[in-house]
């Protein structure tokens, strides 16, 4: 990150604690529709702000009159006044996101919880494992490495999903592909014939992607499932637990810690996470109904 | 398909196997016995490897190109259920009853293998119980890989519910 950066996030923070109950005003600018059921908002600040988030952060989205829910950034973080984030329609909020119009106003309160550690990862392998909407909150991720793409070593970015009509951010991914200095490996669980790349859970990419896993940092989000065996998959390749970092999904409320809500044993996911070292949660990782 | 046979310029079969990771480790005079069981083949894109339902006496180790195994629905055509790329062993269903293939094998790209004679294999195995011992180990390994990455498959993970 750089200084300008750095001071935009403290300042964003700032504004947060000031206030971080009271939703901001934010306009859509934007609909783009991913897959059948998830959309792509981009919002621009409906009055002066100071807004700055690190990869991995999100932000409670508030559709007037009917509720507030968690939902990633998944946009560039150099460009945090163009504000995006993808949403999937599975709920009675989520469905009222993704009809919003251009010019329609959502409250926005955030960013909030912990960021992956693409600062930390600089001089290292990178290792992108996104399944389904999992690879929303890893695209800032990406474009920060890729903004500083001469910091780190060898980048792959292996995606699940569970069929082609279901991958996000489809044009951009066939860019990616098209990059000399970035491995963009997709699968689906299922296909029908016109379809010429992988097919098979996304832990099958682990083995053969290319990477140096004494050197590597593993950034996975996706279904709780699927994030279990793609850190089974890379630890049994070598990567240490120390260097496999997630992002939790729970019960979001007040986005501060104070509601519990999403408490996991002795974390806040909001607070504390959603992003979190793999060796830290690793004992409550597999305690059932947590 | 083409069998390429012995191509000048190509590495001995021996050599070819000992490079590839489903046989690493196995013993030199094992790689020989095997070796002589195999050959290179060759599938243009689109090709089938072979059909569902055909006997099933051969396996293959993919040294390049992408094999979808196929299972035809009707109403919905053929649906691919899982893909082969480099590295990876075609078919197991040589070694059990009732020695049919299960799915169909279409080669998405230009895909070239070694294949293995079944019954030749099974032969040297019942010679040299060890090397079948072996053998059925590395088979073992890879149908459990197979069984456990489907299972996560048929979750439907990225169902609703899913993150």
């Amino acid at each position: 990150m750089n200084p300008h950066e750095a001071i935009a996030v403290a300042k964003t923070r700032a504004d947060v604690w000031e206030a971080p109950m009271v939703p901001r005003p934010w306009r859509v600018v934007r609909v783009r529709r991913e897959t059948p059921d998830t959309k792509t908002l981009e919002l621009e600040p409906a009055e002066p702000l100071n807004f700055a988030f690190r990869p991995g952060q999100f932000n409670m989205l508030y559709v007037f009159g009917v509720g507030e829910v968690p939902i990633s950034i998944s946009g560039d973080p150099q460009n945090p006044q163009g504000l995006v984030h993808t949403v999937r329609a599975v709920g009675a909020v989520t469905r009222a996101l993704c009809s919003l119009k251009r010019g329609d106003v959502v409250g926005v309160r955030g960013p909030f919880g912990s960021a992956w550690p693409v600062d930390e990862a600089e001089g290292s392998d990178v290792v992108i494992v996104a399944g389904g909407i999992g690879l929303a909150p890893l695209r800032p991720a990406l474009y920060r490495v890729l903004a500083n793409r001469g910091k780190y070593g060898n980048v792959a970015l292996l995606y699940g999903a569970r069929t082609p009509q279901d991958l996000l951010y489809r044009r951009e991914l066939e860019r990616w592909r098209g990059r000399f200095d970035l491995q963009v490996e997709v699968t689906v669980d299922a296909a029908g014939e016109g379809w010429y790349g992988h097919v098979g859970v996304v832990t099958k990419l682990i083995p053969r992607a290319e990477f140096d896993p004494d050197e590597a940092v593993a950034l996975v989000c996706g279904p709780e499932i699927m994030m279990r065996f793609a850190v089974k998959a890379l630890h049994e390749r070598g990567v240490s637990l120390d260097n496999i970092y997630i992002s939790m999904e729970r019960n979001m409320k007040c986005a501060v810690g104070f509601c519990g809500h999403c408490q996991f044993g002795p974390q806040f996911i909001c607070k504390d996470g959603p992003v979190f070292r793999f060796r830290e949660i690793e004992g409550f990782f597999r305690v059932r109904e947590i | 398909m083409t069998a390429t046979g012995a191509n000048q310029r190509s590495k001995p079969l021996k050599d070819l196997l000992a490079e590839h990771p489903f046989f690493r480790d196995l013993d030199e005079k094992y790689l020989e016995l095997i070796a002589g069981c195999g050959r290179n083949v060759k599938y243009n894109a689109g090709e089938y490897v072979f059909r569902e339902g055909d006997i099933s006496d051969t396996f293959y180790l993919i040294r390049h190109g992408r094999v979808a195994l196929e299972v035809h629905v009707p109403g919905r055509g053929p649906v691919v259920i899982e893909t082969l790329g480099e590295g990876d062993v075609l078919s197991w269903s040589w070694l059990v009853p009732p020695y049919r293939k299960q799915f169909d094998a279409r080669a998405l790209t230009l895909v070239r293998a070694l294949a293995f004679d079944g019954e030749c294999i099974l032969k040297k195995c019942e010679e040299d119980p060890r090397l079948g011992y072996e053998l059925l180990k590395r088979f073992l390994r890879l149908v459990g890989r197979r069984l456990q990455a489907t299972r996560v498959q048929i979750l439907d993970i990225y169902g609703q519910g899913g993150k």
